[in-house]
């Protein structure tokens, strides 16, 4: 009795370390964060404001921002479902089922994070432009890919897929087959099965992926840049608005377009906290089970 | 499902949309610092096309480097028109993308380039390091900013300007090498395009002096105000011809010959020229450019063709792979 209420103190104080080394981790941590995180996102949002609210809402009101955000959304609302199925169905593949090449599929998802983005972008402008593999073929059917939205969507989809199949796999992988295996005995379609048993099962992991996918899509900057054709009002996304208005002596303008990109993160990164929050009691009970 | 069927929904009425549109839209890709140039222009030009019985216009920009923007209009880019830099990138599109006609700057007045500029620069208010001409830019401690000769046109006309210089004042190709290699060891940082190099130079405060057109000098005068900055002029310079022409394959496909011809040609109208002159580029219409003569310096200019042979031989000697360029700046 005596023992345990002497020890149980002990190994928390232990726990925590030197008092000191500690303090000066949680200052420096702390230092970091303010000086490379929060004074520049203070420095945007006084730059946007630095001439009034009146000019801060004409620039992200005016019709070639408009359009941009209107770009960046469309972009956004294509790539992500799309990524969000390829995500689920390579992520089942790999925990579901045993085949030759697995690995090979494991590591191909994480390629995008490895490349850099300006050559993704390039590798499109390579196959589909007007010199490219397919250009010819394109150009006589009067079909445009590059410089245009499908190829915006294109570089988006190709630096977004590791997103979802890379939160879902672990997950997936840790759940193992056996509810599957279950479901089928007691007569469930493979329909059935995935939206039953699978699907509740990945939930708060997959809102998780589709999150930080959304993120990264909305703020991708150099594969877009390079298969854009940066033509104001028509194939510039917000991320290449910003740094026109920037080049264009428009400084208030490019950090208002730029607060608003900042906004857009900010609701993106509380859905992810929520999400991840979900994630932990999920894996918590789990856990207790 | 029905968010499915909405955002369907959005994705076809915006495609339908960019259909309905297609018929009168007219995009020009032009280089950096062209951008406040074409905003009035395009105003202008769009009266005057209305005013002619035509309906409404949307005249699409495209601004970046010119060799880059030259490589993406040959990539597929579907430009009407081209305004770039330099007449050696708009060569490009006919060598490598067979989009106009070798002859085409015959098709125009004034060798197809409306408006001219040149190279000057652009030192701190009070220009603290004394420079004068081209021989102070390679003083010990002295940091120059100019773009990357290989996507900026710009940055092209810099280099032969400084090349120009040295062999005049030195009397040898030998020489003038040398000079232009030491100047480009005292670049800290190359842009791609002209505006970046601006930007460098005005905003993020890097460097000594920039190299710069007379047109983006100016321009960048104006911005900021004339209490931080000045202009300098040398004692020679290069008379930068910035070419236009109508990109024959793109107009026929989506059929706007008329309207792009109609748009090239109103650069060289009075009102065309006077605009060209408001953002500091000097007009070729000689009555047009008395008019705005206080604005200009006078200066000593060599040009492309009698100096350097025309771009077809300036672009590979000094640019392309393995070129002068390349030789200075891999030494270093």
């Amino acid at each position: 009795m005596t023992t345990t209420t002497l020890t149980a103190p002990l190994t928390a104080k232990a726990r925590q370390g030197n008092p000191l080394a500690r303090r000066l981790l949680i200052v420096a941590a702390w230092l970091t964060f303010a000086l490379f995180l929060l004074l520049p996102l203070l420095v945007v949002l006084g730059e946007a404001l630095k001439q009034g609210l009146g000019t801060f809402f004409g620039a992200i009101f005016e019709a070639d921002a408009l359009s941009a955000l209107k770009l960046t959304l469309l972009a956004v609302g294509i790539s992500v479902p799309l990524n969000l199925v390829f995500g689920v169905a390579a992520a089942w593949c790999v925990s579901k089922y045993e085949f030759t090449g697995k690995s090979l599929l494991v590591t191909l998802i994480d390629l995008p994070f490895s490349v850099s983005p300006v050559i993704a972008g390039l590798i499109y402008v390579l196959l589909f432009g007007a010199q490219g593999f397919f250009g010819e073929w394109l150009g006589d059917r009067d079909i445009q890919i590059i410089f245009a939205l499908p190829g915006i969507v294109l570089a988006t989809v190709f630096v977004t897929v590791p997103f979802v199949a890379r939160e879902l796999i672990p997950l997936m992988q840790e759940q193992g087959t056996q509810e599957e295996e279950a479901a089928r005995l007691l007569g469930a379609n493979g329909w059935q099965m995935f939206w039953h048993v699978t699907l509740p099962n990945i939930r708060w992991g997959l809102i998780y992926g589709v999150v930080l996918c959304t993120a990264r899509a909305m703020g991708e900057f150099g594969a877009v840049s390079v298969v854009s054709g940066h033509i104001r009002g028509y194939t510039n996304t917000l991320p290449l608005h910003v740094e026109i208005l920037y080049n264009e002596y428009n400084h208030v303008a490019a950090f208002s377009v730029a607060s608003l990109l900042l906004l857009l993160a900010l609701l993106i990164l509380l859905l992810k906290q929520w999400s991840e929050s979900r994630l932990q009691r999920l894996k918590a009970a789990a856990g207790e089970e | 499902m029905s968010i499915g069927k909405s955002l369907l929904a959005v994705i076809a009425s915006t495609l339908i949309a960019g259909q309905a549109l297609a018929a009168s839209e007219l995009l020009n890709v032009s280089y950096d610092p062209t951008r406040e140039l074409y905003v009035d222009f395009n105003a202008a030009f769009n009266k005057h096309w209305q005013a002619q019985g035509h309906e409404p216009l949307r005249i699409q920009q495209s601004h970046g480097g010119s060799g880059k923007q030259a490589r993406a209009v040959i990539d597929g880019l579907r430009a009407d028109v081209v305004t770039l830099a330099l007449a050696g990138d708009i060569d490009e599109l006919h060598r490598l993308g067979k989009l106009i006609p070798e002859d085409w700057q015959t098709r125009l007045p004034d060798a197809s380039t409306p408006y001219t500029s040149t190279i000057v620069f652009l030192v701190r208010k009070g220009n603290p390091k004394g420079i004068k001409d081209w021989n102070d830019l390679v003083q010990p401690g002295v940091e120059v900013i100019t773009p990357n000769p290989k996507t900026s046109g710009g940055a092209r006309w810099n280099f032969l300007a400084a090349w120009a210089w040295a062999k005049q004042e030195y009397g040898s190709d030998e020489k003038a090498k040398e000079y232009v290699g030491q100047l480009y060891k005292q670049v800290p940082v190359l842009d791609t395009g002209a505006r970046g190099s601006t930007i460098t130079f005005v905003n993020n405060k890097i460097g000594d002096v920039l190299l710069a057109w007379e047109n983006e000098a100016f321009l960048a005068l104006k911005e900021e105000g004339g209490d931080a900055l000045e202009i300098v002029a040398p004692s020679l310079s290069i008379l930068a011809e910035p070419p236009v022409a109508v990109v024959d394959k793109n107009v026929e496909r989506k059929g706007t010959r008329e309207v792009a011809g109609a748009y090239l040609n109103y650069l060289y109208s009075d009102e065309g020229q006077r605009i060209a002159a408001k953002h500091f580029y000097r007009p070729r219409n000689q009555s047009i450019a008395a008019e705005f003569a206080d604005q200009f310096p006078a200066l000593k200019l060599v040009t492309i063709d009698d100096d350097f042979g025309g771009w077809k031989s300036a672009q590979p000697t000094f640019f392309n792979d393995g070129g002068v360029f390349d030789e200075i700046y891999q030494a270093h």
